[in-house]
Protein backbone atom coordinates (compact mmCIF):
# COMPACT_ATOMS: atom_id res chain seq x y z
CA UNK A 1 0.00 0.00 0.00
CA UNK A 2 1.36 3.53 -1.05
CA UNK A 3 1.29 6.09 1.87
CA UNK A 4 0.50 9.70 0.69
CA UNK A 5 1.26 12.64 2.96
CA UNK A 6 -1.27 15.58 3.16
CA UNK A 7 -0.25 18.84 2.70
CA UNK A 8 -3.85 19.87 4.55
CA UNK A 9 -3.35 17.08 7.52
CA UNK A 10 0.29 17.07 7.67
CA UNK A 11 0.36 13.49 8.22
CA UNK A 12 1.43 10.56 6.07
CA UNK A 13 -1.53 8.36 5.18
CA UNK A 14 -2.16 5.00 3.59
CA UNK A 15 -3.24 5.11 -0.18
CA UNK A 16 -7.05 3.79 0.90
CA UNK A 17 -8.18 7.32 2.38
CA UNK A 18 -7.43 9.19 -1.05
CA UNK A 19 -8.35 9.34 -4.57
CA UNK A 20 -6.94 9.75 -7.96
CA UNK A 21 -8.25 12.75 -9.49
CA UNK A 22 -6.44 13.26 -12.75
CA UNK A 23 -3.69 15.56 -14.19
CA UNK A 24 -2.48 18.72 -12.11
CA UNK A 25 -2.19 22.02 -13.83
CA UNK A 26 -4.57 22.06 -16.66
CA UNK A 27 -5.99 25.68 -16.59
CA UNK A 28 -9.00 26.38 -17.53
CA UNK A 29 -9.47 28.94 -20.14
CA UNK A 30 -10.82 32.24 -19.28
CA UNK A 31 -13.23 32.62 -21.66
CA UNK A 32 -14.40 29.34 -23.13
CA UNK A 33 -17.01 30.41 -25.86
CA UNK A 34 -13.70 32.06 -27.22
CA UNK A 35 -12.39 28.71 -27.58
CA UNK A 36 -12.06 26.84 -31.02
CA UNK A 37 -13.64 23.31 -30.86
CA UNK A 38 -9.88 22.09 -30.96
CA UNK A 39 -8.42 23.96 -28.53
CA UNK A 40 -11.93 23.16 -25.97
CA UNK A 41 -10.76 19.61 -27.03
CA UNK A 42 -7.61 19.59 -25.79
CA UNK A 43 -8.47 21.23 -22.28
CA UNK A 44 -11.51 18.51 -21.56
CA UNK A 45 -9.75 15.13 -22.65
CA UNK A 46 -6.38 15.47 -24.38
CA UNK A 47 -4.10 14.69 -21.31
CA UNK A 48 -0.09 13.59 -21.46
CA UNK A 49 0.65 10.15 -20.55
CA UNK A 50 4.13 10.34 -18.81
CA UNK A 51 6.42 7.73 -18.39
CA UNK A 52 8.44 8.73 -14.92
CA UNK A 53 7.37 11.78 -12.84
CA UNK A 54 4.36 12.98 -13.49
CA UNK A 55 1.77 16.41 -11.85
CA UNK A 56 -1.29 14.93 -10.83
CA UNK A 57 -4.09 15.96 -8.52
CA UNK A 58 -5.40 13.58 -5.73
CA UNK A 59 -7.89 14.31 -3.49
CA UNK A 60 -8.16 13.03 0.22
CA UNK A 61 -11.48 11.72 -0.26
CA UNK A 62 -12.06 9.87 3.39
CA UNK A 63 -10.13 12.52 5.42
CA UNK A 64 -9.96 16.61 5.24
CA UNK A 65 -11.36 15.96 1.61
CA UNK A 66 -9.01 18.68 0.11
CA UNK A 67 -7.41 18.33 -3.36
CA UNK A 68 -3.77 18.63 -3.43
CA UNK A 69 -1.51 18.00 -6.18
CA UNK A 70 1.38 15.57 -6.29
CA UNK A 71 4.38 14.31 -8.02
CA UNK A 72 3.99 10.52 -8.85
CA UNK A 73 6.75 8.44 -10.48
CA UNK A 74 4.37 6.43 -12.80
CA UNK A 75 6.98 3.76 -13.49
CA UNK A 76 8.28 2.93 -9.76
CA UNK A 77 4.67 4.17 -8.04
CA UNK A 78 6.92 6.62 -5.77
CA UNK A 79 5.02 9.83 -4.82
CA UNK A 80 8.37 12.23 -4.98
CA UNK A 81 6.31 15.11 -3.50
CA UNK A 82 2.80 16.35 -2.85
CA UNK A 83 2.23 20.06 -2.26
CA UNK A 84 -0.92 22.32 -1.92
CA UNK A 85 -3.45 23.18 -4.37
CA UNK A 86 -2.73 26.57 -5.78
CA UNK A 87 1.23 26.12 -4.89
CA UNK A 88 3.79 26.97 -7.92
CA UNK A 89 4.77 23.83 -10.15
CA UNK A 90 7.70 21.94 -7.96
CA UNK A 91 11.13 21.50 -10.11
CA UNK A 92 11.16 18.04 -11.12
CA UNK A 93 15.21 18.69 -11.50
CA UNK A 94 15.57 18.84 -7.49
CA UNK A 95 12.87 16.14 -6.67
CA UNK A 96 14.30 13.57 -9.06
CA UNK A 97 17.62 14.49 -7.68
CA UNK A 98 16.71 14.33 -4.38
CA UNK A 99 15.93 10.97 -4.94
CA UNK A 100 19.15 9.66 -6.45
CA UNK B 1 -45.05 16.08 17.80
CA UNK B 2 -43.44 13.15 16.59
CA UNK B 3 -40.61 11.70 18.99
CA UNK B 4 -37.14 11.92 17.31
CA UNK B 5 -34.66 8.48 18.09
CA UNK B 6 -31.35 7.78 16.65
CA UNK B 7 -30.74 5.91 13.55
CA UNK B 8 -30.28 2.29 15.39
CA UNK B 9 -32.72 3.49 18.53
CA UNK B 10 -29.46 3.07 21.13
CA UNK B 11 -28.48 -0.62 19.87
CA UNK B 12 -25.79 -2.43 21.28
CA UNK B 13 -23.40 -5.46 21.67
CA UNK B 14 -21.03 -7.07 23.44
CA UNK B 15 -18.15 -9.49 21.94
CA UNK B 16 -14.90 -8.30 22.70
CA UNK B 17 -15.68 -5.12 23.22
CA UNK B 18 -18.86 -3.33 23.68
CA UNK B 19 -20.41 -1.75 21.21
CA UNK B 20 -23.49 1.19 21.31
CA UNK B 21 -25.29 3.45 19.72
CA UNK B 22 -25.11 6.13 21.87
CA UNK B 23 -28.21 7.85 20.45
CA UNK B 24 -28.98 11.51 20.22
CA UNK B 25 -25.98 13.51 20.19
CA UNK B 26 -25.87 17.28 18.78
CA UNK B 27 -23.61 17.89 16.19
CA UNK B 28 -23.16 21.32 14.74
CA UNK B 29 -20.87 21.62 11.11
CA UNK B 30 -18.88 25.06 11.16
CA UNK B 31 -16.85 25.83 7.72
CA UNK B 32 -15.24 29.17 7.26
CA UNK B 33 -11.63 30.56 7.56
CA UNK B 34 -10.67 28.45 11.16
CA UNK B 35 -7.84 31.75 11.52
CA UNK B 36 -10.25 34.26 11.89
CA UNK B 37 -10.96 35.43 15.76
CA UNK B 38 -14.85 35.85 15.18
CA UNK B 39 -15.05 31.91 13.52
CA UNK B 40 -13.02 30.52 16.87
CA UNK B 41 -14.71 32.44 19.11
CA UNK B 42 -18.20 31.27 18.25
CA UNK B 43 -16.51 27.52 17.64
CA UNK B 44 -15.11 28.15 21.29
CA UNK B 45 -18.74 29.54 23.43
CA UNK B 46 -20.65 26.66 21.72
CA UNK B 47 -19.05 23.82 22.42
CA UNK B 48 -17.38 25.52 25.83
CA UNK B 49 -14.03 23.28 24.57
CA UNK B 50 -10.46 25.25 24.07
CA UNK B 51 -9.74 25.83 20.28
CA UNK B 52 -8.45 22.32 19.15
CA UNK B 53 -5.64 22.11 17.38
CA UNK B 54 -4.86 20.43 14.05
CA UNK B 55 -6.33 16.58 13.96
CA UNK B 56 -7.26 17.27 17.66
CA UNK B 57 -10.55 17.22 19.81
CA UNK B 58 -10.67 19.06 22.59
CA UNK B 59 -13.83 17.75 25.01
CA UNK B 60 -15.67 20.14 27.72
CA UNK B 61 -18.49 19.35 30.06
CA UNK B 62 -21.23 19.99 28.12
CA UNK B 63 -19.63 19.49 24.45
CA UNK B 64 -16.59 18.69 22.20
CA UNK B 65 -14.71 20.57 19.68
CA UNK B 66 -13.11 18.63 16.66
CA UNK B 67 -11.18 19.82 13.63
CA UNK B 68 -12.51 18.00 10.61
CA UNK B 69 -9.88 19.80 7.92
CA UNK B 70 -8.45 23.09 7.64
CA UNK B 71 -11.38 24.79 6.90
CA UNK B 72 -13.90 22.75 9.02
CA UNK B 73 -14.80 22.09 12.65
CA UNK B 74 -17.44 19.61 14.29
CA UNK B 75 -19.60 21.16 17.53
CA UNK B 76 -20.68 18.46 19.66
CA UNK B 77 -23.25 18.97 22.18
CA UNK B 78 -26.42 18.00 24.09
CA UNK B 79 -28.92 17.21 21.14
CA UNK B 80 -31.94 19.59 23.16
CA UNK B 81 -29.33 22.47 22.75
CA UNK B 82 -28.43 22.41 19.31
CA UNK B 83 -30.75 24.91 17.87
CA UNK B 84 -30.57 27.36 21.00
CA UNK B 85 -26.82 27.04 20.17
CA UNK B 86 -27.06 27.47 16.51
CA UNK B 87 -28.98 30.73 16.52
CA UNK B 88 -25.98 32.16 18.87
CA UNK B 89 -23.41 30.98 16.63
CA UNK B 90 -25.61 32.28 13.34
CA UNK B 91 -25.98 35.48 15.14
CA UNK B 92 -22.12 36.00 15.95
CA UNK B 93 -21.34 35.08 12.93
CA UNK B 94 -22.83 37.95 11.16
CA UNK B 95 -21.60 38.53 7.93
CA UNK B 96 -18.73 36.56 8.79
CA UNK B 97 -18.27 34.18 5.22
CA UNK B 98 -18.90 30.91 7.51
CA UNK B 99 -21.78 28.49 7.93
CA UNK B 100 -22.80 26.72 10.63
CA UNK B 101 -25.19 23.80 10.42
CA UNK B 102 -27.02 21.31 12.38
CA UNK B 103 -26.07 17.91 11.35
CA UNK B 104 -27.35 16.13 14.35
CA UNK B 105 -29.94 13.86 12.38
CA UNK B 106 -27.72 13.05 9.41
CA UNK B 107 -24.89 11.21 11.82
CA UNK B 108 -25.09 8.32 13.83
CA UNK B 109 -22.24 8.44 16.83
CA UNK B 110 -20.98 4.70 18.16
CA UNK B 111 -19.07 3.92 21.10
CA UNK B 112 -16.47 1.26 21.47
CA UNK B 113 -15.49 0.33 24.73
CA UNK B 114 -13.19 -2.23 26.09
CA UNK B 115 -9.14 -3.78 26.75
CA UNK B 116 -9.75 -4.97 22.77
CA UNK B 117 -10.91 -1.62 21.37
CA UNK B 118 -7.92 -0.62 19.31
CA UNK B 119 -7.69 -3.58 17.77
CA UNK B 120 -11.30 -3.87 16.84
CA UNK B 121 -10.59 -0.59 15.35
CA UNK B 122 -7.15 -1.37 13.76
CA UNK B 123 -9.05 -4.25 11.95
CA UNK B 124 -11.60 -1.71 10.41
CA UNK B 125 -9.39 1.32 10.34
CA UNK B 126 -6.18 2.19 7.90
CA UNK B 127 -4.90 4.36 10.77
CA UNK B 128 -1.64 3.80 13.15
CA UNK B 129 -3.48 3.08 16.58
CA UNK B 130 -0.75 2.03 18.33
CA UNK B 131 -0.78 3.77 22.10
CA UNK B 132 2.07 5.77 21.86
CA UNK B 133 0.87 7.28 18.15
CA UNK B 134 -2.79 7.37 18.51
CA UNK B 135 -3.80 9.01 22.28
CA UNK B 136 -7.07 10.12 23.08
CA UNK B 137 -7.20 13.96 22.06
CA UNK B 138 -6.56 13.54 18.51
CA UNK B 139 -9.28 12.98 15.97
CA UNK B 140 -8.90 11.25 12.85
CA UNK B 141 -11.51 10.98 9.53
CA UNK B 142 -10.80 8.20 7.76
CA UNK B 143 -12.57 4.75 6.62
CA UNK B 144 -14.43 2.25 8.15
CA UNK B 145 -14.08 -0.61 5.90
CA UNK B 146 -16.31 1.02 3.40
CA UNK B 147 -17.48 4.14 4.53
CA UNK B 148 -16.63 7.52 5.90
CA UNK B 149 -15.68 7.95 9.70
CA UNK B 150 -14.13 10.03 12.13
CA UNK B 151 -12.80 8.28 15.13
CA UNK B 152 -11.21 9.64 18.39
CA UNK B 153 -10.30 8.25 21.33
CA UNK B 154 -12.54 9.14 25.24
CA UNK B 155 -9.38 7.60 27.28
CA UNK B 156 -7.52 4.62 26.57
CA UNK B 157 -10.06 1.63 26.61
CA UNK B 158 -12.76 4.31 24.66
CA UNK B 159 -13.48 5.20 21.24
CA UNK B 160 -15.88 7.21 19.73
CA UNK B 161 -17.09 6.98 15.77
CA UNK B 162 -18.82 8.85 13.80
CA UNK B 163 -20.35 7.81 10.20
CA UNK B 164 -23.40 8.81 8.09
CA UNK B 165 -26.91 7.69 9.07
CA UNK B 166 -27.62 6.29 6.43
CA UNK B 167 -24.63 3.79 6.55
CA UNK B 168 -25.07 3.44 10.26
CA UNK B 169 -26.61 -0.06 10.46
CA UNK B 170 -23.43 -0.85 7.87
CA UNK B 171 -20.85 0.41 10.75
CA UNK B 172 -22.53 -1.28 13.66
CA UNK B 173 -22.63 -4.54 11.63
CA UNK B 174 -19.04 -4.24 10.60
CA UNK B 175 -18.32 -3.72 14.26
CA UNK B 176 -20.24 -6.37 15.07
CA UNK B 177 -17.97 -8.27 13.34
CA UNK B 178 -14.87 -7.07 14.06
CA UNK B 179 -15.45 -7.38 18.08
CA UNK B 180 -16.93 -11.35 17.10
CA UNK B 181 -16.15 -13.58 19.93
CA UNK B 182 -13.26 -15.70 19.61
CA UNK B 183 -11.54 -12.99 17.09
CA UNK B 184 -8.82 -11.17 19.27
CA UNK B 185 -6.16 -10.32 17.69
CA UNK B 186 -3.87 -9.37 21.31
CA UNK B 187 -2.22 -7.02 18.46
CA UNK B 188 -2.18 -4.15 20.57
CA UNK B 189 -1.49 -5.77 23.99
CA UNK B 190 1.29 -7.47 22.92
CA UNK B 191 2.97 -4.22 21.87
CA UNK B 192 2.73 -2.77 26.07
CA UNK B 193 5.60 -3.29 27.66
CA UNK B 194 5.04 -5.95 30.75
Amino acid sequence: MLLIHCPYCEETLPEAEFAHAGQAHVVRPENPSAQSDEEWENFLFIRSNVKGPHYERWRHVHGCGRFFNAVRDTVSDRFLTTYKAGAPRPDLETLTGEVK
Amino acid sequence: MSETISALNNAGYSGLVRIDETGLQGMITLRGDLSLTTVKKVATTASGATFPGQRQITVSDTGALAWMSPDELLILCPYEEVSDRLAKMTKTLGNTNALAVDVSDARAIFAISGEDARDVMAKLCPVDLHPEVFKPGEIRRTRLAQIAAAIWMEDDDNFRLICFRSVAQYAYDVLKVAAAAGSAAGFHAAQDPV
